[in-house]
């Protein structure tokens, strides 16, 4: 019974979520809309691999980038129409970050802990300075896409669909490796990766399968941010603090579980898209950001869906040893899935 | 008797320190073998070698006639030698039937694990069968991280007894665990044992050891000083030796002279 009705809850928000538009007509908060659904996307998809493996990877923006990079370089060269068919570019872009992301995690994954987190922003600047070098990148000069000739009144709606759409996608995974073998095996190396080990899991190729499967996520990602923009520049779809945003955001809302990053994504992005459109002093979110992280480190370090979560069974457990008294039995588990 | 499990003259420095030096053991199917010695004589490195988690510099390891020397710790565990740590190693944020249910596709390929669901029918019941037999099941759907330290070692024994293994190595079941559960481990052994389960034990409590063991290996110094039944082992004067010169521990002579 409480299955249906947190699905029903699921439905409802989708529901919301399709309407979105019709409530928000002003295109500069459309655009809002739809880079919060994006960065919502890679929140889920991040916490799906770091959340639930304790790796926190704070290099992610390279496969953004390469999601963003392999719609804008294969729109050029194949002359793919500035029209709705660029979307069919989307996946590519992620299939390409899948590409990238496994050697990538060929060689960070092969460390733990603080210097896996070191290894993965020293690779994300690897590929930021050689977007920023190379010649096919355009160099700091970026690269410009096709041109989409939609009236800018109703240019976002497309997007916005297609963003929702990435990001039922990257919930469904997560939800999907949440409930798998697959991810009980990823939790058991964020608590003991040897232990893991001598119970039979593999757990690098579990860690690599993990890591390349999140990195879809960011390649579709950068390439809905890049034919939205229709102009993209090195440093900003490698942008260093994007993997902050994002850890932020999935640590804001609850890390390693499925409801946390959405919420934190939801909650915190639009909240920075808003700042800086309203202000124009662009970085005043990160002043903002950076007192909020301090208050959830300190009063809610396990985020805001545990906390509340907690409560919620406290107040619980006060109702049910007010109306009868206390059973010092433990129900027996019938299943895993609570 | 053959020996199911079986390391020959292995050696293993650690820098300039050499943990075993040309050790050898043989674990009989169907026994359950001790391994005593004291503090620092090798015991728990020859364990990490035996199950792949460290790899010797000189001997082989042995299970079933195969060697497995150089396999990876999963690939032992596949093959079916389980094994516990001396700081038991539980996982902590996920709840006791996940901890028994990580353990329980020790045959499977790792991207199965992708299209399959955490657990099946017959692997939940068989995971709540091994914490009923080690008397915990009531905390199936607690986290684990909030056992007591006797709890974890039940755990951790009933996990690795989930994937069935052929032969199951226990560092220090008994190590802080109080009288009583000493001997609910003890019986629990005994009565694995006699289901076919062969045991490699480490144990600082002599008559645990003792008690239990129909064979026990003395190492001394990375070496197998001495190997014999318990009784033989007790009145070995190399052993009162090994004990008295590594360490000044009267009690466990003591322990070892008068059980």
């Amino acid at each position: 019974m409480l299955l249906q009705k947190k699905n029903l809850l699921w439905v409802v928000a989708l529901v919301i979520a399709l309407f979105v538009p019709q409530m928000i007509t002003n295109p500069a908060y459309r655009q809002i809309a739809v880079i919060t659904l994006i960065f919502t996307a890679c929140t889920t998809s991040w916490n799906m691999f770091s959340g639930y493996s304790g790796y926190v990877a704070l290099g992610s923006a390279a496969f953004y980038g390469t999601g963003a990079y392999t719609m804008a370089l294969v729109a050029n060269h194949m002359h793919v129409p500035g029209n709705g068919d660029m979307f069919w570019l989307v996946p590519l872009g992620g299939l390409a970050a899948v590409l990238v992301a496994i050697p990538v995690g060929l060689v960070a994954l092969r460390v733990r802990r603080h210097t896996f987190v070191v290894i993965t922003i020293a690779i994300f600047f690897v590929f930021q300075l050689s977007a920023i070098n190379a010649n096919f990148t355009g160099g700091t000069g970026g690269l410009t896409l096709p041109y989409v000739p939609w009236q800018i009144q109703n240019y976002h709606l497309p997007f916005y669909y297609v963003a929702l759409v990435v990001l039922v996608f990257a919930i469904l995974l997560s939800a999907g490796v949440r409930r798998s073998r697959f991810g009980l095996q990823l939790l058991a190396i964020r608590d003991d990766e040897d232990r893991a080990l001598g119970l039979g899991v593999k757990v690098f190729q579990v860690k690599l399968t993990g890591f390349a499967m999140s990195a879809f996520t960011f390649g579709m990602g950068g390439a809905l941010y890049a034919m939205m923009q229709g102009q993209i520049y090195p440093q900003f779809v490698f942008d260093p603090m994007f993997d902050i945003t994002i850890a932020l955001m999935a640590f804001f809302g609850g890390f390693g579980t499925l409801l946390g990053p959405i919420i934190g994504g939801l909650v915190l992005e639009s909240a920075q898209q808003y700042l800086t459109v309203t202000y124009s002093n662009g970085s005043l979110y990160l002043i903002l950001f950076g007192v909020l992280f301090l208050l959830v480190i300190l009063f809610m370090p396990q985020g805001i869906v545990v906390f509340v979560r907690d409560r919620m069974a406290q107040r619980q457990d006060r109702l049910e040893s007010a109306t009868k008294p206390a059973s010092t039995e433990t129900p027996v588990a019938q299943g895993v899935h609570s | 008797m053959t020996a199911l499990l079986k390391a020959q003259g292995i050696s293993k420095a650690f820098g300039g320190v050499h943990a075993l030096n040309n050790c050898s053991l043989s674990v009989e199917k169907g026994s359950i073998t001790g391994l005593i010695g004291p503090n620092g004589s090798g015991k728990t490195t020859l364990f990490n070698v035996m199950t792949g988690y460290v790899k010797p510099d000189v001997g082989t390891v042995e299970f079933e006639g195969k060697d497995i020397t150089n396999a990876r710790p999963d690939k032992v565990f596949a093959l079916g030698v389980g094994r516990t740590f001396q700081l038991t190693r539980i996982f902590g944020r996920i709840s006791v039937l996940e901890n028994m249910l990580v353990a329980t596709q020790r045959e499977e390929g790792w991207l199965r694990g992708l299209t399959r669901s955490m657990s099946s029918k017959s692997e939940l019941d068989a995971a709540m069968e091994w914490l009923n037999f080690v008397g915990i099941a009531r905390l199936a759907k607690l986290p684990a991280g909030s056992l007591s330290y006797g709890q974890r070692k039940l755990l951790e024994l009933a996990y690795v007894l989930v994937a069935d293994p052929d032969v199951i190595l226990l560092d220090e079941p008994a190590g802080g665990v109080n009288l009583t559960l000493i001997n609910e481990i003890g019986q629990k052994i005994r009565a694995l044992n006699e289901l076919g389960k062969t045991f490699l034990i480490v144990e600082h409590n002599m008559e645990f050891v003792m008690s239990l063991c129909h064979s026990v290996t003395v190492m001394h110094q990375g070496s197998d000083l001495v190997t014999g039944a318990p009784a033989d082992v007790r009145s070995n004067p190399l052993v009162l030796d090994a004990y008295l010169g590594g360490s000044d521990d009267d009690d466990i002579i003591e322990e070892i002279a008068h059980g």
